[in-house]
């Protein structure tokens, strides 16, 4: 049995090459012939689209780079701007700091001088209240001392006058009316 | 009462004095109880009062100057008293003196005093005062505890004030 296999082994087989590296020649030719045929079709019929995509991809980059290049100077112009605009509000901003500081000084002082002014009308308003007030108590009190006095006065008169205090006045009157005419 | 009224009364009341022959008399005893009517309360309250029956009223005029006055004095103060008159009483006596001093040919002369005035002074007064005025005065003089002090002589429409009260009042209005 064993030799069977051997020798079946070890008949010819058409699919065998009898080199290990190297194909047969004919399969040589035929398979060079075929990658000729394949290679100038591939260059006849792919090469101009590949040319184009090439050149299309080309143009696309370098339009990407001067798109770039463009946005980088309207970025520059940008920046610029943005720049001189930052300089422009600082400078508003220092003017507009500045006309709120005189306006709060002026409305300070106006406010100072109005409230001195204010607290010299109350102080003399005041002063002149005490003053009046002053003089209604002088007043009453003078008032209040002449009814007093008033009242008094006749009958502390009344009292003192003697016989004699009145015979004086009534001797004085005859005089007074006598020598009148 | 009006002016005329009064003036009326009083000439009616001084033609009675005249018919009873004592003009002056009773003049100067109307003008004692005018200013008696004048400084009592008491007795201008029941002499007005017409709540207390006139009986009884000319009762008090009785018993104050009945046994002291001219019964023709008393008849007329008790019919002014009547007739309700009474609050003209001091208007109408003084009319009826003022009659009397024309009569007299002479002008009323009213002192008021704080005292009573000696006869002396009273004439001394009356000499002065007809001095000062240049007529015959017929001198009244009232004792008016209000003066406090001096006289006030008013004769006619002249007034001669040398009070202690006008003094103080003057003194008063200064102050």
């Amino acid at each position: 049995m064993n030799q069977l296999v051997v020798s079946v082994l070890a008949a010819e087989d058409p699919f065998v090459s009898h080199h290990w590296l190297f194909p047969e020649i004919g399969e040589i030719i035929y398979g060079g012939l075929a990658s000729v045929i394949v290679i100038g079709a591939l260059v006849k019929f792919a090469g101009p689209m590949v040319k184009k995509s090439f050149a299309d991809r080309t143009a696309r980059i370098q339009k990407q780079l001067d798109d770039a290049a463009a946005a980088k100077v309207t970025a520059d112009g940008d920046a610029k701007n943005i720049r001189a605009a930052l300089g422009d509000i600082a400078s508003e901003r220092a003017r507009i700091l500045a006309e709120a500081d005189a306006q709060a000084a002026a409305v300070l002082a106006e406010g100072q001088a109005r409230i001195i002014s204010e607290i010299a009308e109350l102080e003399a308003k005041a002063e002149a209240d005490i003053n009046a007030a002053r003089g209604r108590g002088s007043d009453e009190l003078r008032n209040e001392i002449t009814v007093l006095a008033s009242r008094a006065t006749p009958l502390v008169v009344a009292a003192t006058l003697n016989e004699q205090a009145h015979k004086d006045l009534v001797e004085g009157f005859i005089s007074k009316v006598g020598a009148g005419r | 009462m009006s002016n005329a009224k009064v003036k009326a009364y009083a000439q009616a009341l001084f033609a009675i004095a005249q018919a009873e022959g004592a003009a002056d008399a009773i003049s100067n005893e109307l003008y004692a109880v005018a200013r008696a009517y004048e400084s009592s309360d008491e007795l201008r309250n029941v002499l007005s009062d017409a709540t207390i029956p006139s009986e009884r009223r000319l009762q008090v005029v009785e018993q104050l100057i009945g046994t002291r006055a001219n019964r023709a004095t008393v008849q007329i103060v008790s019919m002014i008293v009547a007739s309700g008159q009474v609050r003209d009483l001091p208007a109408v006596f003084d009319e009826v003196i003022a009659l009397s001093s024309a009569g007299n040919d002479q002008d009323l002369a009213e002192v008021r005093s704080a005292v009573a005035l000696t006869d002396d002074q009273q004439t001394r007064l009356a000499a002065a005062l007809s001095k000062a005025t240049g007529k015959t005065v017929n001198l009244k003089v009232v004792v008016d505890p209000s003066v406090i002090g001096g006289l006030v002589a008013t004769v006619g429409d002249k007034v001669i004030d040398d009070t202690v009260r006008t003094r103080l009042d003057n003194l008063k209005t200064r102050i």
